[in-house]
C-alpha cells in the first residue's frame, strides 16, 4: 500500500421511486444482456435488477442485485415515506433465503449486479437504456480513494454460497476436480 | 425446439381435479399463432356448438400471445376466450399487464380450463407445479383484494394473478376478470364464477427460446425506443386533458342523451386537479414504454387503475361528473365489473324505472338521485338481489325478461352485447360494416387503422401520406388522397379499409401486442409503432417461422374464418348483423344490405355471412368445411338455406 491518493470512477444507478411505472422493461433488457451468449435468452427471473411492486400501496422500487446473505434479517423494520409504507426488504439488494429474488432460477446460485460491465463499455448500463420513464438514470463521478476496498465479484459472491451450501471441502475438490480437465 | 412458443399446454379439469400438461402440435402454432387464434381453434375443436356456456363441458381458456415473454414492446395482451350466456357467442377479451408474459415464463401457452369444482378453488402454477387449491377463504373479496391476499399467502410477490370479484362469483354477465388493474371486460368472468375458479396464480422462472436471439433484441430495443419517443402511441388521453371527445359525443345515460356543449375550459381546469390530486402515478404493462394507465387514490376507496373512456362510463351514466367515477370505480374495480357494459345496464334500469315499466316493487327504496341509483343498482346487480339478478344478465336478456315494453329500451346493443354509446347522423359505410360485422363485441375491437375522418387540407393530407409506412398497400394512400366526405367512397375502398382494420387486431390478438402500440391507434395520427409490414419480422425473429407479409395477411383470414365459424356453429346470421337502429338517425337499408352483401362477398362469405368451401379450403380450413356441410349449414354450392337457421340468438 503506497498511501498515495488515486482516484477512481465511481459508477451509480440513481433510482427515483416516483418515476417508476413498473413496466419491467429494465428486468428484460438486463437479463438478455447477461445471458450467455449474450441476449440469447430473457427471463425477469435472472435479471439482476427487480421491480418491486406493490400496486394497492403504490409502491414501485426498483432495486439492482448486491451481495448475497446466507442468513434474512431477524426482525424487520418497515418505514413511513412520503406517506407510504416501505418495509425493509423492499430496499434490500441482497439476495437473501427468505425471497427468492436475485437467485439463478435452475442454480439458485446468487445474482449480482455488475453494472454491465463489458468490453467495450456500455454507454449506459442495460437497465438505464431501457427505463423510458428517468426511473433509472447513470452517472459516473470521480472520487479520491485512500484504499481500496475489497468488492467481492459476482463469482466469488456465487463461489461464498456454494461453500455455504456445501462446505469448503466439497467445493475445493470439485474445483480441482473440474479443473483436471 | 419450439421458439416463441413453449409448446405446452396447461389442461385443468375442476370437476375432477385434473391436470395435464400437454405437449402441442408446431403446426398449430403455424396457422393459428397464439393468443385468441389458438383459443378459437381449441373451442371450435373441443366445445361442440350446443354446449350451454354454462355447461362443465364450456372451456374457459386463457391464451398467451405468440410473442409473450419475448423481448418485443407491448406485447403482452393475454386473449381470454370461451363461451358467453350472454351473446351464446364466442366471447373475446384481452388483458394487459403481466399474466401473459408469466404464463409463458411458467412454461405454458395456454391454460385451459374445463368443468366446475364444487367450491370456490384457486389454481396455482410455479413452473411445473400446478394445483388446485381450496379458496374459499377468498370468498367475496374483491379482485385486487384476491391478488394481494394470494401474494401473501404464497409469500412471493412476483406472482401473477388474475381473479374475479363478487360480480363474477355471483355470475353477473358483466363479470370481468381483474389482474391488478388490468381488466378482460367483454363477459368472461361469468364462466371462471361458474367454474366456482376464484383465481389463478401464475409464477414462472424458466426461459423461452428465440430463434434469432441478438437480432431479434436489437430490433425490440429500437422499437421499444421508437414506442417511447412516438405520440402515435400509446393512450393519448392520459397526458391531454381535454375530453371533450367523449363527454360531447357520446351519449349519456341509457345511451341516450348527446351534450354537445358539455365540455368547457371551466371543467377541464377543474377535473385536471380532480385528476393530479388523487393520482400516484401512471403505470405501464409489461414490457412497454408507455404509461397509459392513471392510478388514483380516492378517499376510502382502493386504489383502481384506468385507461382513456374508462373514467367515463360511470359518470356518463349517471349523468354525473368525474369525482362521481372515481368514488364508484375503485369499488366496482374490486368487484370485477366491465366498465364499459356495467354503467349501460343500470342506465338501462334507471330508465325502465323512469318509464315506469319497473316499478318500487322491482325497486324497493330507489332513490331520487341520479348517481345513488347507480350506487344501488350495481350492489343489486353485483349481488343478484332482487331486480338484479334480472340486469345482472346485460340488456338484451334482462330486456326479454322484463318485457312489457323494455325491449324497446334495449337499443344499443349487437349480436346481444352492449355497443359504445355512439349515436350519429349518417350512417357511415365503413362504421356500418364494422358494427353489423365484428365478431369482437366492441367497435374499438375493430376499428383502428384507418383514420375516422379526411385531412381537409391538401397538402396536410399529402405529408400524412408520404410518411404512412402502416399501410398494407399503395391504394389506402390512394383512397385517403381522393376521399372528400367521410361517408362516402367506393364499395371496395370501404370493404379494403374494413379489411385491414378488423386484420390488425386479428394479428395483434394472436400475437399479443396491445392496441395501442398497434391495431388501434394508427387511425389516430397514423404514426403507429407495428402495423402488417414490420410485425413479420418479429415473429420470425421470435418464432423461426418462414414469415413475411402475405402469410401473416393470410393468418389473419384463416383465424378470422375460424372464429366466423365457430360463432356460424352457434347460429350467427346475418340477421344478427345490424348495428343499432338508432346508431344512427339517417338510415338507408337497402344501401346498407347491398354494402352488407358485397362484404361478404369480398370476405369469401356467403349471403348469409358463412365462408363458403371455396374459402375455407383456400385457408387450410377443409375440416371446418367439412364440418359446415355435414351439418346443413353448407350446401353443396356453398349457400346456406335459411330454414337452416337455428336461431340461437333470438331477436325480438
Ligand atoms: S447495471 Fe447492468 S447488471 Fe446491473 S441491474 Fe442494470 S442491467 Fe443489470
Ligand atoms: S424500466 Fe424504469 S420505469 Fe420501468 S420498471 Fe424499470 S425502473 Fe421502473
Ligand atoms: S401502450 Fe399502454 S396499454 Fe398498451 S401495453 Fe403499453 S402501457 Fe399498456
Amino acid at each position: 500500500m503506497t498511501g498515495g491518493k488515486k482516484t477512481k470512477i465511481i459508477k451509480e444507478i440513481i433510482v427515483n421511486v416516483d418515476k417508476c411505472t413498473g413496466c419491467r422493461s429494465c428486468e428484460m433488457a438486463c437479463s438478455a444482456f447477461h445471458s450467455v451468449p449474450k441476449y440469447s435468452s430473457l427471463n425477469p427471473a435472472r435479471a439482476r435488477i427487480r421491480v418491486y411492486m406493490d400496486e394497492t400501496k403504490d409502491l414501485y422500487v426498483p432495486i439492482r442485485a448486491g451481495d448475497y446473505t446466507q442468513a434474512e434479517c431477524n426482525g424487520r423494520n418497515s418505514y413511513t415515506i412520503a406517506g407510504k409504507e416501505y418495509s425493509q426488504c423492499t430496499f434490500c439488494p441482497a439476495a437473501c433465503p427468505s425471497r427468492d429474488y436475485f437467485k439463478e432460477p435452475d442454480s439458485g446460485l446468487p445474482l449480482k449486479c455488475d453494472m454491465c460491465e463489458d468490453i467495450p463499455p456500455l454507454e449506459e448500463p442495460m437497465c438505464v437504456q431501457a427505463c423510458k420513464f428517468d426511473a433509472l438514470t447513470y452517472v459516473e463521478r470521480e472520487t479520491e480513494v485512500v484504499h481500496e476496498e475489497v468488492q467481492r465479484g459476482e463469482m466469488e459472491a456465487g463461489i461464498a454460497s456454494l461453500i455455504n451450501r456445501f462446505g469448503a471441502k466439497s467445493v475445493r475438490e470439485a474445483v480441482a476436480r473440474a479443473t483436471k480437465h | 425446439m419450439r421458439y416463441g412458443a413453449t409448446g405446452v399446454n396447461l389442461e385443468i379439469d375442476l370437476s375432477r381435479g385434473n391436470i395435464e400438461k400437454v405437449e402441442t402440435d408446431p403446426k398449430m402454432t403455424e396457422l393459428f399463432l397464439g393468443g385468441q387464434g389458438a383459443g378459437a381453434k381449441i373451442l371450435w375443436d373441443r366445445v361442440p356448438p350446443d354446449t350451454d356456456p354454462f355447461s362443465p363441458e364450456n372451456l374457459l381458456i386463457f391464451s398467451a400471445g405468440l410473442l409473450h415473454a419475448t423481448p418485443v414492446p407491448g406485447a403482452n395482451r393475454v386473449a381470454v376466450n370461451t363461451f358467453s350466456p350472454q351473446t351464446n357467442l364466442m366471447s373475446h377479451s384481452l388483458m394487459g399487464g403481466f399474466f401473459g408474459p408469466e404464463m409463458k415464463h411458467a412454461g405454458y401457452d395456454q391454460i385451459i380450463i374445463r368443468g366446475k369444482a364444487s367450491d370456490l378453488v384457486y389454481l396455482y402454477i410455479h413452473n411445473d407445479t400446478v394445483e388446485i387449491r381450496d379458496a374459499t377463504h377468498l370468498r367475496g373479496k374483491g379482485c385486487t383484494e384476491t391478488g394481494d391476499l394470494l401474494k401473501e399467502e404464497l409469500k412471493d410477490d412476483k406472482v401473477q394473478v388474475a381473479a374475479i370479484g363478487l360480480a363474477g362469483e355471483n355470475r353477473v354477465y358483466t363479470a370481468s376478470i381483474d389482474h391488478g388493474h388490468s381488466s378482460a371486460a367483454r363477459g368472461v368472468g361469468v364462466i371462471m364464477g361458474d367454474k366456482r375458479l376464484k383465481a389463478i396464480a401464475v409464477r414462472g422462472t424458466k426461459d423461452i427460446n428465440i430463434a434469432h436471439p441478438a437480432e431479434l433484441f436489437d430490433i425490440s430495443m429500437k422499437m421499444h425506443k421508437r414506442i417511447s419517443e412516438s405520440e402515435g402511441c400509446g393512450d393519448w388521453m392520459a397526458y391531454d386533458e381535454d375530453d371533450s371527445f367523449h363527454h360531447n359525443h357520446f351519449a349519456w345515460g341509457n345511451a341516450r342523451v348527446r351534450r354537445i356543449d358539455f365540455w368547457s375550459d371551466e371543467l377541464q381546469e377543474r377535473w385536471t386537479k380532480l385528476k393530479y390530486d388523487h393520482m400516484d402515478r401512471q403505470t405501464s404493462c409489461y414490457n412497454c414504454p408507455k404509461n397509459c394507465r392513471n392510478v388514483i387514490k380516492w378517499p376510502g376507496r382502493r386504489r383502481f387503475g384506468y385507461k382513456c373512456y374508462g373514467k367515463d362510463t360511470y359518470h356518463m351514466a349517471a349523468f354525473k361528473e368525474l369525482d362521481f367515477s372515481y368514488d364508484i370505480l375503485g369499488v366496482a374495480q374490486e368487484y370485477g365489473l366491465d366498465s364499459y357494459s356495467t354503467p349501460q345496464v343500470i342506465a338501462f334500469g334507471i330508465e325502465l324505472y323512469d318509464a315506469g315499466i319497473l316499478t318500487d316493487k322491482d325497486m324497493p327504496d330507489f332513490p331520487e338521485d341520479s348517481g345513488d341509483r347507480v350506487w344501488y343498482l350495481m350492489e343489486k346487480i353485483v349481488r343478484r338481489e332482487g331486480i338484479g339478478d334480472i340486469l345482472a344478465d346485460g340488456v338484451s336478456l334482462a330486456a326479454k325478461r322484463i318485457g312489457n315494453g323494455a325491449e324497446q329500451y334495449d337499443h344499443n346493443t349487437v349480436k346481444g352485447f352492449e355497443q359504445l354509446p355512439i349515436k350519429l347522423g349518417k350512417v357511415n359505410p365503413a362504421y356500418f360494416l364494422m358494427i353489423a360485422t365484428g365478431e369482437k363485441m366492441s367497435i374499438t375491437q375493430i376499428e383502428g387503422s384507418f383514420p375516422q375522418d379526411p385531412i381537409r387540407d391538401m397538402k396536410e393530407r399529402q405529408a400524412f401520406v408520404d410518411k404512412w409506412d402502416a399501410v398494407p398497400d399503395q391504394k389506402f394512400k390512394d383512397y385517403f388522397m381522393n376521399w372528400e366526405k367521410r361517408n362516402l367512397m367506393p364499395t371496395q375502398a370501404f370493404c379494403d379499409i374494413v379489411d385491414w382494420n378488423e386484420a390488425m387486431h386479428y394479428i395483434d390478438d394472436s400475437i399479443g401486442l396491445c392496441g395501442f402500440v398497434s391495431s388501434f391507434r394508427g387511425q389516430f395520427g397514423g404514426d403507429i409503432a407495428y402495423h402488417i409490414n414490420n410485425i413479420p419480422e418479429f415473429i420470425a425473429l421470435a418464432t423461426g417461422m418462414e414469415m413475411d407479409k402475405s402469410i401473416l395477411w393470410k393468418d389473419f383470414q384463416r383465424i378470422r374464418n375460424l372464429v366466423r365459424a365457430v360463432n356460424v356453429r352457434r347460429g350467427l346470421r346475418r340477421k344478427d348483423e345490424r348495428p343499432p337502429e338508432d346508431h344512427w338517425a339517417v338510415r338507408d337499408e337497402e344501401m346498407e344490405q347491398n354494402l352488407l352483401t358485397e362484404y361478404y362477398k369480398f370476405k369469401g362469405w356467403n349471403d348469409q355471412g358463412v365462408p363458403t368451401q371455396e374459402t375455407l379450403k383456400s385457408l387450410d380450413l377443409e375440416f371446418i368445411a367439412e364440418d359446415l356441410v355435414e351439418r346443413g349449414i353448407l350446401d353443396e354450392n356453398g349457400n346456406t338455406p335459411v330454414e337452416n337457421e337455428p336461431a340461437v340468438i333470438e331477436k325480438n
